[in-house]
């Protein structure tokens, strides 16, 4: 079996195994097995880079035939170049770290096993979506994480907010899957094959018969459901009711990572459609200035954190839009160390204030937990966009494309990605003020209680610090470029290079004097400039509204017309009305002739002589 | 009009006036003598018939009818009496039992 | 031909076990309890023979058997295996351990003659599946009813007779058609070529003009699109559903809603494929209105029972859309919908029959989180979801993503060459995708999750019965899902033969065989002998 092979199915293994047996063989197998294997998982794709560099060329593993009709065989292949290296490794890397975490944060959950298995199965689908070679697969694997992501949200489905959750996590990637099951059935007719790299060198090497923009725009709807891009956003912030590894595994790391890293696989496609990109990156920049906005005013901890993952997507899109897909990939590598950071540090605060949420009831918890406070303080750094860590050295190279590409970059993309910056170091420091500084504002109960966590989530906390302090560094952009050549830049933006990276520091150095500026001390100037634009605010905090504007154009009316058009009317009127009025027909027919039937005898002995009369009669006339 | 037409109208009167005794009067056991009336109607012709040609075929058959006549109204009287020990009247409306 | 006995055996096993049914004394219900499973086992160990030893690179019958029965008029008693058919005789015959086993709690009174009707009717379905000539595919087709009659009327619900008579006369009026228009095509192939014959492969050679074509499509389409059932004629199954006793809606879902699906692809679009091919956009049309119309029904339904039924219209429009998109990929994935909605019914009727057996409850809104009462039950519920859902890795997926993919294959070009309907139909289709998946996961949160709640309760979970039936469906669901290319293969050269055969342009310039002589015929009976010779060889 191959290398690939065996990465990804450790996990489906871990998955039957902890399904399966994990209650019964209890917390420490399901522990060794559920971290075990990612682990494994982990070091069999540092053997397969090693081997990929050593060789040159991609990898290509074939399992089997799915299926072979007329000349097209479906095949489940895997294939590994730098691009699934790089994803690969954050997927099993971040996962397994956050798999470790899990083993402390729900330690005394009833459901140990089933999370785990949950967990593990995710992995499985996560690595087949990512090491996929044909769109067969990684739809198989697109449509398997919405599956975990269904199940883990609705984790703790006794409270049924918790399922209706999930099942809105579901129904909406679902309907980016119905553009994406589009786009694909239209390359398949124009290529013969799912195959993505023979797609993608399909493209590069000649004009093509269908229309790349039109395919570009289907995939990308398919992206943005996966990747909460606008209008399909709606379903991250309401994830949030999973437990918070599943937020930070894959409401921030890996899974909705998946619609980047799609639009970058099939990158060949949107070189050659500059409609389509100029619409991701449309899309991308708006959404990261919407999500940004609506992050200023949550009180929730995780939802700050969603909205803020949602924001850093559109940044991703934005450098896809601009045909900087190496660069967007790097925001990914380095978004998902410090954005699981983030999400874990919460969870660490969550679990030390025994499930308090609610940033208006934290505060001054800096002393109290210091080593998540630490770690804390790092991510929110390193997100934003503060040098030298992380976030810096990816979002600048973002907002540099977005100003200078040659294709699509252009001052006002700049600028509505550089407001955006400015908005999330912001917010970012606003929640780390509320939360670990200033005063005090936890209810008595919690604040005798309030302990650092144990080293299972602590130290998982100061790995991702490390990675995210000086996960910049590795400089993939350069690693990708070979597969994702960095677009050229206007001759006359090159100047620009080192002001721009400046005003990108200075808009962060910004973001953050004015969090200080506000929530500093009492926050009193905070809650001043909140109530003098309280409509604002209310809209903001309602998310402007969409999740209403949805069910009112649409859950509704589905409703309702099903209900009253379709069952009431088409079905039970008129379809069944018109069965019964023909079988009243046939009842009233018959009984018209059965009012022959007198009982009189007298009348049928009438009716047999009048009848034989007209019979003889008849004889008589035509015989 | 001869002998034999003659014959033959009384006969089919007779005919005529037993079938529309059947049909209108209210009374089975008037029904009955209807029935035979309209029977002997036949008769009648058949004698005629055979008077006129010379055969005895024509009289034999009413022989025959006469004999299947009163082996008939043997049977017929004795039904119309259970009949009227069920349903206490003699008309034929009351015995409509099996009506659609 | 020992071989081909074994298809004979499957098919009258059924009927021997009638036979010692009824020579089991009366009380003994769990001696017949015993005797149907083992019966029904042993027909599925013949008919997975079959299915294993069925080769795929031959392209005409196997297993065939053919006896002369009405030799003037050429009917032959014609049964074989094709790549059609060899699927569905195994999910027949799949079924029937499943459904003998599910009902063992269930059927309490008449336990023996329910059996007789089961095994009947198992009798009815595998005829019409390996019947040959249209006589005898006949024939079958009608022995169907009565049993499914019976069960519906005797063991079903409180409105068992309205629902039982609304099927029957439903499915009797559409039959009534198709004889006539059976024996229209088979006296017209008389007249033009002098053969009589009923068999399949003769029928498939008659040429008939367009409008001709057109009304004999409309009989036996009316007839199988009442059974499959297609919009608008699919209000006769939710009551059956609702109103028949478990084991009677998994025969009704997994096997007799096939029956139609199967008629189409056999000999509807085949036997007429001018008029297929001209009325192609409106069978299109209706399949996605049965997607579309079925998910929003379904989605506003209180009865659990009618959830499902009314998602069987809605997965059964893509079935539809398949056969008429007339695409390689559309056929194949077709054919493994049927196979894979058989299944996922079954399955969801089976556990719809496991909680009513508790509760005895139908509501939606008198259950609540089972998930945390009724695990294993859970477990299983949520694969069947899924799989009616259509995830990747089970056989919804399988079916659907080909229909999909074979819609639009077809329509595409289409829409380059400027007819665009076809590909607005499967725009359309696609949309079924995300409806489905909203009424399922709907109905399941609202049953598995939220506040625990059942009535009656509390209630156990799975016995080990119950186990083995689900965990068999749901092997077969993970198999059609994971590795579809096997059973594919066997059904290739088929769905080939069936693309051919609705290509043909078989209309010919004159007109049509007139039924009325030109002059009056001083005998208007042929004497014996004067129909034509029987069937030469090469049409075999």
């Amino acid at each position: 079996m191959g290398t690939l092979t065996l990465i990804v199915l450790l996990p489906l293994l871990g998955f039957l195994a902890n399904g399966l047996l994990g209650n019964a063989l209890g917390k420490r197998f399901v522990s060794v097995v559920g971290c075990g294997l990612p682990l494994a998982s982990f070091a069999l794709a540092v053997l397969a880079l090693r081997a990929l560099e050593a060789g040159g060329a991609p990898i290509v593993e074939v399992a089997y035939t799915w299926a072979l009709i007329g000349d097209t065989a479906f095949e489940i292949a895997f294939y590994f170049d730098r691009l699934a290296a790089v994803m690969t490794l954050v997927v099993t890397g971040v996962g397994s770290v956050i798999h470790i975490y899990s083993t402390g944060y729900m330690h005394d959950d009833r459901s140990y096993a089933r999370f785990f298995a949950y967990l593990n199965l995710f992995l499985f689908f996560m690595l087949l979506l990512v090491l996929g070679r044909s769109m067969l697969v990684l739809f198989v694997g697109w449509e398997g994480v919405g599956l975990a992501s269904y199940l883990l949200i609705g984790f703790w489905y006794e409270d049924p907010a918790n399922a209706a959750a999930g099942k809105k996590a579901f129904i909406t990637n679902r309907v980016g899957d119905a553009g994406f099951l589009l786009g694909m059935f239209l390359l398949y007719f124009a290529f013969g094959t799912l195959d993505m790299d023979r797609i993608d060198a399909a493209f590069m090497s000649g004009p093509v018969a269908v229309s790349a923009s039109l395919a570009g725009v289907l995939l990308f709807i398919g992206a943005s459901g996966k990747s909460a891009q606008i209008p399909l956003h709606v379903w991250l912030p309401d994830a949030m009711a999973g437990p918070t590894p599943v937020s930070a595994l894959i409401h921030a790391a890996t899974m909705v990572t998946a619609g980047v890293y799609l639009v970058a696989r099939m990158s060949g496609l949107y070189l050659n459609a500059p409609e389509a990109s100029a619409l991701v990156a449309a899309i991308g920049a708006a959404t990261a200035f919407f999500a940004a906005t609506i992050a200023i005013a949550q009180n929730d901890i995780k939802r700050v954190l969603a909205y803020s993952t949602v924001s850093q997507l559109g940044f991703m899109f934005a450098a896809l839009g601009v045909g900087a897909y190496g660069v967007a990939i790097f925001h990914v590598f380095t978004h998902a160390f410090f954005k699981a950071c983030l999400f874990l540090g919460a969870g660490s605060v969550i679990h030390a204030l025994s499930g308090e949420q609610d940033i208006r009831r934290m505060g001054g918890l800096a002393k109290k937990i210091p080593l998540t406070f630490a770690t804390f303080l790092v991510a929110t750094a390193a997100i934003a966009g503060i040098p030298p860590l992380a976030g810096f050295f990816s979002k600048d190279e973002i907002l540099w494309f977005a100003f200078a590409s040659a294709r699509g970059g252009s001052p006002l993309l700049w600028a509505v990605l550089a407001a955006t910056a400015l908005l999330t170091a912001f917010y970012m420091f606003r929640l780390l003020w509320l939360v670990f500084l200033g005063r005090s504002r936890v209810t008595p109960e919690v604040a005798h209680h309030v302990h650092e966590s144990p080293w299972s989530m602590t130290g998982v906390l100061v790995v991702l610090a490390i990675l995210s302090a000086f996960g910049g560094f590795v400089a993939i952009p350069h690693f990708l470029e070979p597969l994702l050549p960095l677009p050229a830049v206007a001759e006359s933006a090159r100047p620009l290079h080192k002001p721009l990276i400046a005003l990108a520091i200075a808009i962060a150095a910004a973001g953050i004097a004015a969090a200080a500026y506000f929530f500093g001390g009492e926050a009193k100037r905070a809650a001043a400039v909140g109530e003098r634009f309280a409509g604002v605010r209310r809209v903001l905090a309602n998310k402007y509204y969409v999740d209403e504007l949805y069910e009112a154009a649409i859950g509704r009316p589905l409703l309702w017309i099903s209900e009253h058009v379709f069952l009431r009317l088409g079905d039970r009127a008129l379809i069944d009305g018109t069965l019964h009025a023909l079988a009243a027909a046939a009842r009233g027919g018959a009984a018209m002739f059965a009012r022959v039937q007198t009982g009189s005898l007298q009348l049928y002995v009438f009716l047999v002589l009048a009848g034989a009369a007209a019979s003889l009669l008849w004889i008589w006339r035509h015989v | 009009m001869d002998k034999v037409q003659l014959l033959l109208t009384l006969a089919a009167a007779l005919f005529a006036l037993g079938l529309l005794g059947v049909t209108v009067r209210r009374n089975l056991l008037v029904m009955l003598m209807c029935m035979e009336l309209a029977l002997n109607g036949a008769n009648l012709a058949l004698v005629t018939f055979a008077h006129q040609m010379g055969e005895a075929v024509g009289a034999v058959l009413v022989f025959l009818i006469f004999v299947v006549a009163a082996a008939e109204i043997a049977i017929a009287i004795p039904i119309v009496l259970l009949l009227v020990r069920r349903k206490r009247t003699l008309d034929p409306g009351a015995y409509s039992d099996l009506r659609g | 031909m020992s071989e081909a006995a074994v298809l004979n055996a499957v098919l009258y096993l059924p009927v021997a076990g009638m036979v010692l049914l009824a020579l089991v004394p009366a009380g003994r219900d769990a001696l017949v309890r015993r005797i149907a499973l083992w019966t029904m086992l042993l027909q599925f160990a013949l008919a997975a023979w079959l299915y294993l030893r069925f080769d795929p690179a031959v392209a005409g019958l196997q297993f065939e058997t053919r006896i002369p029965w009405i030799e003037s008029w050429g009917v032959y008693y014609h049964v074989g295996l094709d790549g059609m058919n060899v699927l569905l005789v195994l999910l027949t015959a799949f079924l029937g351990p499943l459904v003998a086993a599910g009902a063992f709690s269930a059927i309490t009174k008449d336990v023996k003659l329910f059996y007789a009707m089961v095994f009947f009717i198992q009798f009815a379905m595998l005829g019409t599946f390996v019947a040959q000539d249209l006589f005898l595919f006949y024939v079958f087709w009608e022995t169907m009813l009565i049993p499914m009659f019976l069960i519906i009327g005797i063991w079903g619900g409180e409105r068992r007779i309205y629902a039982t008579l609304k099927f029957v006369l439903y499915t009797a009026a559409g039959s009534i058609l198709m004889l006539a228009a059976v024996i229209y095509l088979v006296y017209s192939l008389h007249a033009t070529t002098g053969i009589a014959s009923f068999a399949f492969a003769d029928l498939y050679r008659t040429q008939l003009p367009l409008g001709v074509q057109t009304w004999l499509l409309a009989a036996f389409a009316l007839s199988f699109a009442i059974k499959v059932p297609m919009f608008p004629l699919h209000t006769w199954l939710p009551d059956a559903h609702v109103e028949a006793p478990t084991a009677g809606s998994v025969i009704l879902a997994g096997v007799l809603l096939k029956m139609g699906t199967y008629g189409f692809l056999k000999l509807g679009f085949p036997l007429f494929p001018d008029a297929t091919r001209e009325f192609a956009p409106l069978v299109m049309t209706l399949a996605v209105v049965s997607i579309v119309y079925g998910a929003c029904l379904a989605l506003v339904q209180t009865d659990i029972k009618k959830i499902i039924a009314y998602s069987s219209i809605s997965h059964l429009g893509y079935v539809m859309l398949g056969l008429a998109s007339l695409d390689l990929l559309g056929v194949q994935g077709a054919i493994v919908q049927m196979v894979s909605h058989g299944l996922t019914s079954a399955g969801l009727f089976l556990m719809v029959g496991m909680i009513y057996e508790r509760c005895h409850t139908r509501e939606l809104a008198a259950y609540g989180g089972l998930a945390k009462l009724l695990p294993v039950y859970s477990v299983f519920f949520m694969i069947l979801t899924l799989a009616s859902v259509g995830l990747p890795t089970t056989s919804g997926f399988t079916g659907e993503f080909l229909v999909l993919l074979g819609a639009f294959n077809a329509a595409w070009p289409l829409y380059q060459q400027g007819d665009g309907y076809p590909l607005a139909v499967a725009v359309a289709a696609v949309s079924g995708v995300v409806l489905g998946a909203l009424y399922m996961l709907w109905f399941a949160q609202r049953f598995l999750f939220g506040v625990a709640k059942v009535p009656h309760g509390p209630v156990p979970d799975l016995n080990l019965r119950e186990k083995s039936i689900l965990a068999a469906i749901a092997v077969g669901i993970f198999w059609l899902g994971l590795f579809p290319n096997e059973p594919m293969r066997k059904t290739e050269l088929a769905a080939k033969q069936y693309r051919e055969l609705v290509a043909a342009t078989r209309a010919p310039v004159q007109a049509a065989v007139s039924l009325r002589p030109v002059a009056p015929q001083p005998d208007p009976l042929p004497a014996r002998g004067a129909m034509g010779p029987a069937p030469t060889e090469a049409t075999r």
